[in-house]
């Protein structure tokens, strides 16, 4: 099980802040690919993964990083802090 | 080194006061106060953050800064939540013995907090809402510290 967050226009677009699924995804890339498949509202969420950044357990990194022992994984537009 | 995440409203003066008091040991303080910026319409800024994230990433970014310069302390303040026009935002603070490094550290924090730390705005006007997109300018900017 893994936790899944999203932020911003992210969680506005899928309707959730976070969901906790059963997943057998390898990297972040094939969780994108499983959530795309699920419902339209994902498939339009992650439309253009160069608009969104990935953080998994609060660490930001790439969309071929691998999920082995992660527990938390992060969908969020790019930053505007400051 | 402090790091504060925090709905509440601050005053930017008195954490400057509190960030000198009692040292001897500093010869230049630097500060940075953000405000939230009216361009005309605004009703109120929103941000919205990743709690526990947030904190990380910033106490790493005040990491990176210590290893670079010579710091005697650093401050952090960031707001989250609903903030009005004029209202403070966040503020950075570097406390070192030559100014040199207080400038450059409080350069480097500002520049990192931008697009490294886990913050997104959204402005309300009265015609609606919308998220403030990133700047490629911020971006850019991250490229001055890289070797």
């Amino acid at each position: 099980m893994i936790d899944v967050l999203y932020f911003a226009w992210v969680r506005e677009r899928i309707g959730l802040p976070k969901e906790r699924l059963d997943t057998g995804a390898a990297t972040v890339a094939d969780l994108v690919s499983e959530l795309r498949a699920r419902e339209e509202r994902y498939e339009v969420a992650f439309a253009d993964l160069s608009a969104l950044r990935v953080a998994v357990d609060q660490q930001l990194t790439t969309f071929d990083a691998p999920l082995a022992g992660a527990r938390e994984v992060a969908f969020f537009p790019p930053m505007t802090g400051g | 080194m402090a790091v504060r995440v925090e709905a509440a409203a601050f005053d930017p003066g008195a954490e400057l006061s509190a960030f000198a008091r009692g040292r001897t040991d500093i010869g230049a303080i630097v500060t940075f106060t953000g405000i939230v910026r009216d361009d005309g319409g605004l009703r109120r800024l929103e941000i919205e953050h990743y709690p526990g994230m947030t904190e990380r990433a910033i106490a790493a970014i005040e990491s990176e800064a210590v290893a670079r310069w010579h710091l005697h302390d650093s401050l952090v303040i960031h707001r989250f939540g609903a903030l009005a026009p004029g209202a403070p935002i966040m503020m950075v603070a570097t406390a070192a013995p030559h100014r040199g490094d207080a400038f450059a550290a409080a350069e480097f924090l500002m520049d990192y907090l931008k697009s490294r730390a886990p913050f997104w705005k959204r402005e309300v006007t009265g015609s609606g809402a919308a998220w403030v997109a990133a700047k490629d300018a911020d971006e850019d900017a991250l490229g001055r510290w890289q070797d």
